[in-house]
């Protein structure tokens, strides 16, 4: 809805200055890069959100994004998907899908190829189970039931949700523990089959067997997806990712392996932060 | 120190009582005024009050068979043309309504919503009695649509709105076209406030007299046509109660009685179906 006035807003070929990691690990550079980013700036109107980062999501790799809160990285987020612009955000810079401008697209199409998983579980509470995964498809106009059916399964499976819910697909969708809605949530997303899956803080809500089923999740999905995660818990982003990212105050300070960064970083600022002398 | 024990345990006791009768006074009186024209009524309530038409001047019997057709249609009309006009002015300023236009509609709705349905009544007398040159149950359903958009719309917005913004972004992020969002996951989950507001619209919109006076006018013959005069309840009751037939008085009570009742049901229907919509899904 926003499209002209992001267009206009929105600055055409920006040069590559940013405050982008100088140590930036070696495989990161080499893989694939799924989304891109670069000189991205990002304002909720005259709060400067995110300064000048560039950042990629390698593909088929999960990205973990750390750092205090405010640090900015949920915004990232969900400048990749254009959630951003949606609670009534701006930005600039330049950002891309398979090397192609997200701006250029539709933000409905953008946002079927980019899912998202929200930090709290928001099934849709006026849908039983099977609806709330069939939903991104039942309201993109797709009615054959075998084919739904098929999709709400698959989806569960992968979200390893199927078993225990298989035989009450008929129930509310929040009915169901915070755990299994979060999963319930994941498995929503995965059904309209997106590239890249965004996840906001998906476990912070949830308690600890909850929180290792999710991880346990996202380590599996990644051979599939390429996933990029937001999270307060640094152990779990050690767990979960193969690339770790730190902001700090709208900045990305440093980008790398997670083992390298969490063993020898090379910001001093990491260092404190993984250590726990700050944040 | 034990005194202030005691005071504050006696003040806690006396504002626990005094909110108590508040409920119970509440209560009261809609029970007083349901018994009480029960009681006065009840003498002219049989089949004949609902299956037959006004008695002529003079002869006893008789009920009002065309003014409860007569409210049905009215109702029927205010709500054809008042519902959606409401409900969309809702949608309209809860999704897009955070701008100068939607302030102003904002405002307005709330103006419509105080001003006197007498007034209201002369409006649609200029806007339609006239250029028809007759009274009509069209004129009547247009003074009750005026009375009821501005109901509809300020408790759909408000419904909307309070509908938690988690589900529309996690509908957006699905790729969710925004209307589609709005209509299949923001109203649905809105569905049963909303209904509590047209609820409400209607309840007063039937109970309406002054607006129908020179727009439907009332009519002591039966008839369903929409351009012609129709008879109401409420002006069924205004027209008896003044009348000086003692069964005419009694007529009028038992009408008001109906009248109450008709509301009642509408609303225990709508609730048990929007209840049982909202645990289903």
């Amino acid at each position: 809805m926003h499209n002209d006035e992001l267009m206009q807003t929105r600055t055409m070929n920006r040069p590559y200055t940013s405050s982008a990691p100088r140590g930036s690990s070696q495989s990161l550079s080499m893989l694939n890069p799924k989304m891109a980013v670069q000189g991205l700036n990002a304002y909720f109107g005259k709060t400067h959100a995110l300064k000048d980062v560039a950042l990629s999501v390698p593909e088929h790799q999960v990205l973990a994004i750390i750092g205090p809160s405010g640090c900015g990285k949920s915004t990232f987020l969900r400048s990749l998907n254009r959630m951003h612009e949606v609670a009534g955000g701006t930005m600039t810079g330049r950002i891309s899908l398979d090397g192609e401008d997200i701006l250029t697209y539709d933000p409905v199409v953008l946002r079927r190829r980019v899912g998202m998983v929200f930090q709290k579980a928001n099934p849709f509470p006026t849908m039983s189970i099977f609806d709330n995964v069939a939903a991104g498809l039942k309201l993109n106009g797709i009615r054959n039931r075998k084919l739904l059916a098929e999709v709400v399964e698959r989806s569960l499976q992968q979200a390893a949700l199927w078993d225990e819910v298989k035989d009450s697909l008929g129930k509310s969708g929040v009915s169901l523990s915070g755990g299994q809605q979060q999963r319930l949530c994941i498995a929503r997303t995965l059904a309209v089959e997106p590239e890249v899956v965004l996840m906001d803080e998906p476990a912070s809500a949830l308690d600890p067997i909850s929180t290792a089923k999710i991880e346990e999740l996202i380590y599996e999905l990644k051979g599939r997806y390429t996933i990029a995660i937001v999270t307060h818990n640094m152990q779990q982003a050690a767990r979960v990712s193969d690339f770790t990212a730190f902001f700090y105050l709208g900045e990305l300070i440093e980008v790398g392996e997670t083992k390298k960064m969490f063993t020898t970083p090379e910001k001093k600022q990491t260092e404190d932060y993984i250590t726990g002398r700050f944040g | 120190m034990n005194f202030t024990y005691y005071r504050r345990k006696i003040t806690s006791a006396v504002m626990t009582g005094l909110s108590i009768a508040s409920a119970l006074v509440a209560v009261g009186v809609l029970a007083v005024v349901f018994i009480y024209t029960l009681m006065q009524g009840f003498g002219s309530l049989n089949l004949d009050f609902f299956i037959a038409m006004p008695a002529p001047v003079g002869e006893s019997g008789g009920g009002m068979a065309n003014a409860l057709a007569g409210t049905g249609i009215l109702i029927g009309l205010g709500s054809l043309i008042g519902l959606p006009t409401g409900i969309m002015a809702g949608i309209y300023l809860a999704e897009h309504g955070n701008n100068a236009f939607g302030n102003m509609v904002r405002f307005m709705a709330d103006v419509l919503s105080g001003v006197p349905s007498i007034v209201v009544g002369v409006v649609a007398y200029v806007l339609v009695v006239l250029p028809m040159k007759h009274f009509s149950a069209l004129a009547g359903g247009v003074a009750l649509a005026i009375l009821m958009i501005p109901t509809v719309t300020r408790t759909t917005e408000e419904m909307i709105r309070l509908v938690p913004g988690s589900y529309r972004e996690a509908a957006l992020a699905l790729g969710i076209p925004r209307w589609k969002t709005t209509v299949r996951i923001i109203l649905p989950a809105a569905l049963k406030g909303i209904t509590t507001g047209v609820l409400l619209s209607i309840a007063r919109a039937a109970g309406e007299t002054a607006p129908l006076l020179f727009t439907a006018l009332g009519n002591r013959f039966w008839s369903t046509a929409l351009d012609q005069p129709i008879a109401s309840l409420t002006v069924f009751i205004y027209d008896y109660a003044r009348a000086p037939f003692e069964e005419w008085n009694r007529q009028a009570w038992a009408a008001a009685f109906v009248l109450i009742a008709l509301i009642f049901i509408i609303s225990l229907v709508f609730r048990t179906v929007t209840r049982r919509q909202y645990a289903q899904r």
